[in-house]
């Protein structure tokens, strides 16, 4: 038993329907963990269960070593951050953050001090006092957060905590809670449905499907290697092309794609002679009218271009219809005149590392 | 002939207009009359018309007014209480226990529906059953704890308070199902994660974020048994006199109209009291969700 929270083969059966299929999770003391999946994959349910608000089916979670599967919330060194925020509106700032002390037998003016302390750990070290309708979504945030670490939990379980703040604000306090995580020290597990959310924040992403674990790796690992098509659809974008197996030698696999041939070096190679390959847009560009490889091009013509401010999309069509799509970061000065034009044929470099293999789906 | 310019320019004035007249005709100048009244003087077999506080004075000081209006208020607050107690776990059961949402959808329609039933029906539902004829004596004479027909049961304030609490108990439930429904669940959740137990839980957020309902129940239950005349009519016996019933003895058999003014003028003191109390706690309390 190495983690600080094991799940051991978790059922979670609504009726008839099946919420958690068999998941086996082993978390790392001091670790940010992220559930990632859509809505109805499981992640809140998984999440919920290590809070001890569902009861799984079957199976059983240990926290540090011990059996805590039929513990009610009260007794798991756990405390979680709701979506809502659920702060209670009747309490102060204060009274709130300091709620959850008394249980824990700590003295009035004990509570006042850590509660203080985890004011200003958050940024809000003058709002005590306020009632929680007078703040913002971003400082109620805070407050949540702040209420949630005070009793200094092994684990801190965030549902969805970013959710309800804007966009710019979200992104701020991504890194801001990054922060937390590392001065508190304590295992961070968060559930988002935001993939950019959880490369971001996490040590370790857990992708999950229909309530299994579609994938478990770190952020550039998931991003860099999916297993699976639903993984690369999931966490950034992915051109997604039929192609036969041609040849294979070791991890080199030659690959026929709408009758061009292409090279890849990928470290899961499917068994079967049809499969799906996956290209990052970014991962592909565009090559001079003067360059005169031959190794590893595709050639399209441009459909479209599409302005990002900071990138180029570009739409190349394939022979066969495949549309492919190319991300390149706009230089300095370049201009628009620039690119090539519509209708131009053009030849795509690919790295043969760059391209994943799938298994082909249904 | 008004032109059919002339009705959509002052469409919106005729709209108001009757309702505003109804309200001035059949309250305000009620209420005029009620007031002028109560400073009348009576001499038999006419009342004349005086500016005096005899009445008033009289309600202050025979004891037999006094004794009713307490009697009235004592009624009043037992009604109340025991719609609460009964009403608060029956909507806490509801809305926090009872997963099934189509079996919280009758229980609560159960609660509601007797409104839709004749008042007067539903009081005299009680004579039938605590009367000396009636089920709940032969009930207990069935199963042999008494030989005869009980006459405890009934014309008694027990009866009364028992009948008012049936009759009025839906006003109790009602605002406060409305209260605990808008807690959020994950308020109960979030007090569990920080070691409270659900006991502890009820009392520091569940309980106090329900205050609101409580209290518009509490002023509706006090309110309407307060003003109550039937139940102690049918149900209340000899000493189950109101102070509707005395007010309307005095309009009738006492042939005293500005002494019943002057009590509807205190009656209606009280009444407004109690509602501008509620209302201020209510606001104090306020909290947002």
């Amino acid at each position: 038993m190495s983690g600080i929270i094991e799940l051991r083969n978790i059922s979670k059966h609504f009726g008839s329907v099946i919420g958690i299929d068999h998941v086996d999770l082993s978390v790392e003391d001091g670790e940010f963990l992220t559930l990632l999946g859509p809505s109805g994959c499981g992640k809140s349910t998984l999440l919920r269960m290590i809070g001890g608000f569902e009861e799984p089916t079957t199976g059983s979670i240990f926290l540090s070593g011990q059996d805590v599967t039929d513990l009610p919330p009260q007794k798991r060194d756990v405390n979680m951050m709701f979506q809502d925020y659920a702060l209670f509106p009747h309490m102060t700032v204060g009274q709130n953050i300091a709620y959850g002390l008394k249980m824990k037998g700590v003295g009035k003016a004990d509570a006042l001090q850590k509660a203080k302390a985890a004011l200003e750990l958050v940024g809000l070290p003058d709002k005590i006092d306020q009632m929680p309708h007078q703040m913002s979504g971003g400082q109620r945030q805070r407050i949540a957060l702040a209420r949630a670490i005070v009793r200094e939990p092994k684990v801190l379980l965030l549902d969805e905590p970013l959710s309800a703040l804007d966009a710019n604000l979200r992104e701020q306090m991504q890194v801001e809670l990054k922060h937390i995580h590392d001065k508190l020290g304590i295992t961070f597990i968060m559930v988002t449905h935001d993939q950019r959310e959880a490369l971001v924040m996490s040590d370790r992403v857990i992708v999950m499907e229909r309530g299994r674990i579609a994938q478990d790796g770190s952020p550039q690992d998931l991003y860099e290697h999916p297993k699976t098509t639903y993984v690369a659809n999931f966490i950034g974008t992915t051109n997604f092309m039929p192609a036969r197996i041609t040849a294979r030698n070791g991890i080199e696999t030659h690959l026929e794609i709408a009758g061009q041939s292409l090279l890849a070096r990928y470290d899961r190679v499917p068994d079967t002679e049809n499969i799906q390959i996956g290209i990052r847009p970014e991962k592909a560009h565009i090559l001079d009218a003067e360059s005169t490889t031959k190794s590893n091009v595709l050639v399209g013509r441009v459909a479209e271009h599409i302005y990002h401010g900071s990138s180029l999309r570009t739409t190349i069509k394939l022979t066969d219809g495949i549309e492919f799509h190319i991300d390149a970061m706009l230089p300095l000065g370049m201009a628009r005149a620039d690119v090539s034009g519509i209708g131009a044929e053009v030849r795509i470099g690919i790295e043969p590392e760059n391209v994943f293999l799938f298994e082909r789906e249904g | 002939m008004m032109s059919q310019a002339f009705f959509a320019r002052h469409a919106g004035k005729l709209v108001l207009g009757i309702p505003i007249l109804w309200i001035i005709l059949f309250m305000l100048v009620p209420y005029g009359v009620l007031l002028t009244y109560s400073f009348w003087l009576k001499k038999y077999p006419l009342f004349v018309p005086a500016f005096q506080f005899g009445n008033y004075w009289t309600l202050l000081s025979d004891p037999q007014y006094i004794k009713v209006l307490l009697r009235t208020l004592k009624i009043a607050a037992l009604v109340s209480a025991a719609s609460l107690l009964l009403a608060y776990p029956f909507a806490y059961y509801l809305v926090f226990r009872l997963k099934n949402t189509t079996m919280r959808l009758i229980l609560f329609m159960a609660v509601i529906a007797p409104l839709w039933i004749s008042y007067l029906l539903r009081a005299y539902v009680w004579k039938t059953i605590l009367g000396t004829e009636g089920i709940l004596n032969s009930f207990l004479m069935s199963i042999g704890m008494i030989d005869e027909p009980s006459g405890i049961f009934l014309y008694n304030q027990f009866a009364m308070v028992l009948t008012l609490t049936y009759i009025f108990i839906p006003f109790m439930v009602m605002p406060i199902y409305t209260a605990l429904e808008k807690i959020p669940p994950s308020f109960s959740e979030a007090s569990a994660d920080l070691g409270m137990s659900d006991f502890q839980t009820f009392l520091k957020v569940t309980l106090p974020l329900s205050m609101p309902g409580v209290v518009a129940g509490f002023t509706m239950t006090f309110c309407l048994s307060f003003g109550d005349f039937i139940a102690p009519f049918l149900v209340g016996g000899p000493d189950g006199q109101m102070v509707a019933n005395v007010m309307a003895s005095q309009f009738g058999s006492a042939l005293n109209w500005p002494l019943g003014s002057a009590l509807a003028v205190v009656m209606l003191i009280i009444v407004l009291s109690i509602i501008s109390l509620s209302d201020w706690f209510e606001q104090s309390g306020k909290v947002e969700l």
